[in-house]
């Protein structure tokens, strides 16, 4: 049996693979991650964390095609809140790209690679799950402190 | 509705682009193509004031890398000001204060293009 003061809350959103869902998204996560208990300057990094995933998706899973679909699922738990991003494009090797040294990185005026380090930077946890051919799934887990 | 504005301004001989609202990658095409117009027309010295700004995501900084290299080539540069806590944490995250000059305010940021001029 549950605890009556456990916290939980499951909510989804689902979008198409175009940048003008973008908005959608962060005011989805900033209204749930706000409700959860974030300060504003966390609300911010969720959010910016959450866009940097799903552009990576419109980008490189689905190449700017504008007709897939992208599911957001928000798992929201006693101190955890997690958002799990799914997609069912082209799969990647997380392992193979490279974190780059950032101030090497800005220096040589590269123009990408910002997007991962920035989730990486911005929530606690950042996991791929990828099952190439059936769907990819990112987990960014941020902690309620 | 638009939730990214661009208004350019001309201090001579220094152009001033206030952005407005959300910079993502749904935005950063309008501003890619601002700052196409301005090298092609031959402006080269760009101050961004960013006071309100509301939101920049890497779509947003990566028009900014694409086009600095090719600017400071030309002599020229884009330099920042009026940036809010938010926005600043972004760029900082990344490492860009190393790469470009941030200014509190917007008229000490194209003073620095006109001193530079006159020196």
């Amino acid at each position: 049996m549950k605890h009556n003061s456990e916290k939980k809350n499951l909510k989804e959103l689902i979008i198409k693979s175009k940048t003008s869902y973008l908005t959608k998204v962060r005011n989805f996560i900033s209204e749930e991650a706000k409700k959860f208990g974030f300060s504003d300057d966390e609300v911010g990094k969720i959010t910016l964390a959450v866009d940097e995933a799903c552009t990576n998706i419109i980008k490189h899973a689905y190449k700017y095609s504008g007709d897939n679909t992208i599911y957001l699922k928000l798992n929201a738990r006693n101190n955890t809140f997690e958002i799990v991003i799914e997609d069912y494009g082209m799969p990647f090797e997380p392992k193979a790209i490279k974190m780059p040294d950032m101030r090497e990185h800005v220096r040589s005026y590269k123009r990408g690679g910002f997007g991962m380090y920035l989730m990486k930077s911005l929530v606690d946890k950042v996991e791929y799950q990828i099952q190439p051919g059936v769907k990819n799934r990112v987990f960014l887990i941020k902690y309620l402190q | 509705m638009t939730d990214f504005v661009i208004k350019v301004r001309n201090v001579e001989p220094v152009h001033v682009l206030e952005l407005k609202g959300y910079l993502d990658a749904h935005t950063a095409p309008k501003l890619e193509e601002t700052f196409q117009d301005l090298i092609d027309k031959g402006n080269h010295q760009i101050v961004v004031n960013c006071s309100n700004l509301s939101y920049i995501s890497s779509a947003g900084l990566g028009v900014f890398m694409a086009f600095v290299e090719d600017l400071r080539e030309k002599q020229g540069d884009i330099k920042f000001s009026n940036m809010t806590d938010k926005v600043f944490n972004v760029f900082d995250l990344l490492g860009f204060p190393l790469l470009y000059e941030i200014f509190k305010d917007e008229k000490e940021a194209v003073e620095k293009f006109t001193n530079a001029k006159n020196n």
